[in-house]
């Protein structure tokens, strides 16, 4: 048992210390950050906030982390967003309970991944593509819903989830804690990671392995898309309102970008969804530095770019095999450069 | 005998015809002049930046920056006026200097770090629209006598309908597309490129060169597209054109080229562009159909397209496995 929390604890070091970073970086600028206070029957402070305003990204990760286990991407999100958070405040709307509104967005999200699962898993159309098919329509699908309109609600059990607290915690921290809890829990400790692994790494030799790729392929574009409803929502309920326009606008890319900075490979394989949770925290926490530095927040896409250049170089299939050559150069100097499948793990294809 | 790969862009003529029958049929007013000018000239920015969609993805890329870059030029050339007192065509040349360099450096990572060209050019989007928001969070007007000067080059037609000077900028760039794309060496390296990387290096297809090239081609034209795009609305804003990317991709699809790369026709990429901009016009005519309808036809018509060139590619396959009689496995 300890050594499966020792190499977890490996994994996750690298994001762990770029949280750090950042999280001191706030503090340089913001000396009160980590102060937190009780009030009202409500926690408040920096800290909080950044763990707050991450919610709809880390919950995107949670699904986004396993599509691209399966060397997979999910563009649709947003838009899954927008169209989950109408139908959620379009039923509450007709007089609706706030949980009949949930389920229901949850049953349109899981209805988006099916087809998204069926375009790439049985229909074989390249995961961009597929997903973009609901990305350009989805929001158009959002505004029929809401009729062009902005449809605002008081309803407050859904309120609620988006703006209310339990045991003086924000609601969407919580969620989006046990989301990702209960989905590192199945995936850990059943086989199930380990087979979405097995698709991403090389699908043909898994289903020749025996392994229902198609099934579970579909299984995890349903889940996406089931992640996405409940971000929608909480969107939703956080301005009372489900905007077609805007709700989830460019999440999906926030979302991919989060996974990447887990350290997950965009060409599939092995997967870390604490990692991904990291990696939503650190682009938030970002976020707050920018705002707290009093930088224009204009500022705040450049940062982003940059991040991904740095993760790119770090994360460069060339890269590696030139680390793992250095590495390798003690014992034998001369040792002839091999095709790159001597590179760690990232041989695609 | 038509061939299969001639198929879809054979498809995407015939939806174009049958849209603009159907649209015929309701408003007859629509073959007049000033419609059809005014569908060049409206999508004059979104034709040119498609040209260099197309190449990007019959090389089986994807760039996602063209977007961002086409606002950065807007604002870049609004900004440059205004503060400094060189002539436009200067920053003209400045800019396309920039944005095809931008280009090729993205082309460039691309090929060089091995990584996805998504999330590269997801990079360049990124990059592109903060600096643009960095350079000016605001409209910025552009008002000097030479865009008065350009924006009144026009040729009447005899019915009234004015063909302006973006309009042939659009259909320009799409003959040279084509050209190139059909007639040089750098586009057989494309469609090289697109049909397998392992087996275009193995005919002597310069990777490198090419990706970068196809890379740095689609920055500038995306510059061009900025400049028409200023043209167009007098103005640079750092805001301005969010999600053209996601058009240029799908009119490109629609056009009939195979998003795996390798397959697929400049010109096909045209009559996607017209296709797009038919449906807009026709909500327009129509007026009570709500403007989020020309997102889902749009979708809709991706769907189809992507199901048909599927359906083609499992034709070809089946009917090569079975001339061959070996029951090779995918």
């Amino acid at each position: 048992m300890s050594s499966t929390t020792q190499s977890i604890y490996k994994r996750i070091l690298p994001q762990l210390i770029i949280l750090a970073a950042v999280l001191v970086l706030n503090f340089l600028v913001f000396p009160d950050f980590f102060s937190i206070e009780f009030k009202n029957g409500r926690i408040f402070g920096n800290l909080i906030d950044v763990l707050n305003r991450c919610a709809p990204t880390a919950i995107l990760c949670v699904g986004m982390t396993l599509v691209i286990a399966t060397k997979g991407i999910d563009l649709s999100v947003g838009a899954v967003m927008a169209i989950t958070g109408a139908t959620a405040a379009s039923l509450v709307v007709d007089g609706h309970g706030w949980f009949t509104a949930l389920i229901g967005a949850v049953a349109v999200g899981a209805l988006c991944g099916i087809w998204n699962g069926f375009l790439v898993a049985v229909l074989r159309i390249q995961p961009i593509v597929a997903t973009l098919v609901l990305m350009v329509a989805g929001r158009g699908i959002a505004q029929l819903i809401t009729e062009g309109t902005i449809l605002t609600f008081h309803d407050e059990g859904l309120v609620r989830l988006g703006a209310g607290t339990i045991i003086g915690i924000p609601t969407p921290i919580l969620i989006w804690i046990t989301l990702g809890a209960i989905a590192t829990f199945i995936v850990r400790k059943t086989s199930l990671g380990m087979l979405i692994e097995a698709i991403g790494i090389n699908e043909a030799s898994s289903r020749l392995a025996g392994i229902n790729s198609r099934t579970l392929l579909v299984c995890v574009y349903l889940i996406s898309g089931m992640c996405a409803a409940i971000a929608g929502v909480i969107v939703a309920a956080d301005i009372k309102g489900a905007d077609a326009n805007n709700a989830g606008l460019w999440l999906e890319l926030d979302a991919i970008l989060a996974v990447v900075i887990g350290g997950n490979s965009l060409l599939g394989g092995r997967f870390s969804i604490i990692a991904s949770l990291l990696g939503a925290m650190i682009i938030q926490s970002v976020n707050s530095v920018i705002l707290l530095s009093g930088m224009p927040p204009e500022f705040n896409l450049v940062i982003k770019a940059l991040l991904i250049l740095a993760i790119l170089v770090i994360q460069s299939p060339k890269i590696a095999h030139l680390r793992y050559m250095l590495r390798a150069t003690d014992p034998l100097p001369r040792d002839k450069p091999k095709p790159p499948s001597v590179a760690p793990q990232e041989k695609s294809q | 005998m038509i061939r299969s790969t001639h198929l879809p862009l054979i498809a995407t003529l015939v939806t174009f015809v049958l849209a603009y029958a159907i649209c015929a049929s309701q408003y007859p007013a629509i073959f007049s002049t000033r419609v059809v000018a005014n569908l060049l000239t409206d999508n004059a920015f979104l034709g040119i930046v498609a040209v260099g969609m197309t190449y990007v993805i019959l090389s089986g890329g994807i760039d996602l920056s063209v977007g961002s870059v086409i606002a950065f030029s807007g604002v870049f050339i609004a900004v440059i006026l205004r503060d400094t007192s060189i002539h436009p065509l200067f920053a003209f040349g400045l800019v396309l200097a920039i944005t095809t360099a931008f280009g090729a450096a993205m082309g460039g990572a691309i090929h060089y770090l091995e990584m996805p060209p998504f999330i590269v050019t997801l990079a360049g989007m990124f990059l592109a629209r903060g600096a643009s928001y960095v350079l000016s969070t605001e409209s910025v007007p552009i008002t000097h006598e030479f865009y008065d000067f350009l924006r009144d080059i026009y040729w009447k037609a005899p019915s009234g309908g004015r063909f302006k000077l973006i309009g042939g900028i659009m259909l320009l760039t799409f003959v040279a597309g084509a050209l190139v794309a059909h007639r040089t060496k750098f586009g057989q390296n494309i469609y090289a490129l697109g049909g397998g990387e392992q087996a275009a290096k193995l005919m002597g297809v310069p990777l490198a060169a090419t990706t970068i090239k196809i890379y740095a081609v689609s920055g500038g034209l995306a510059g061009l597209a900025g400049i028409v795009f200023s043209l167009y609305t007098s103005a640079g804003y750092s805001l301005a054109t969010v999600g053209v990317e996601l058009d240029a991709i799908a009119a490109v699809v629609i056009g009939g080229t195979l998003l795996t790369g390798g397959y697929g026709f400049v010109a096909g990429t045209f009559f996607g562009v017209l296709i797009m901009g038919l449906i807009q016009t026709f909500i327009v005519f129509d007026g009570t159909l709500s403007s989020w309808w020309t997102k889902i036809v749009i979708g809709a018509l991706l769907f189809a397209f992507i199901l048909l060139q599927k359906g083609l590619f499992w034709l070809t396959k089946t009917r090569r496995k079975t001339t061959i009689g070996s029951d090779v496995q995918s």
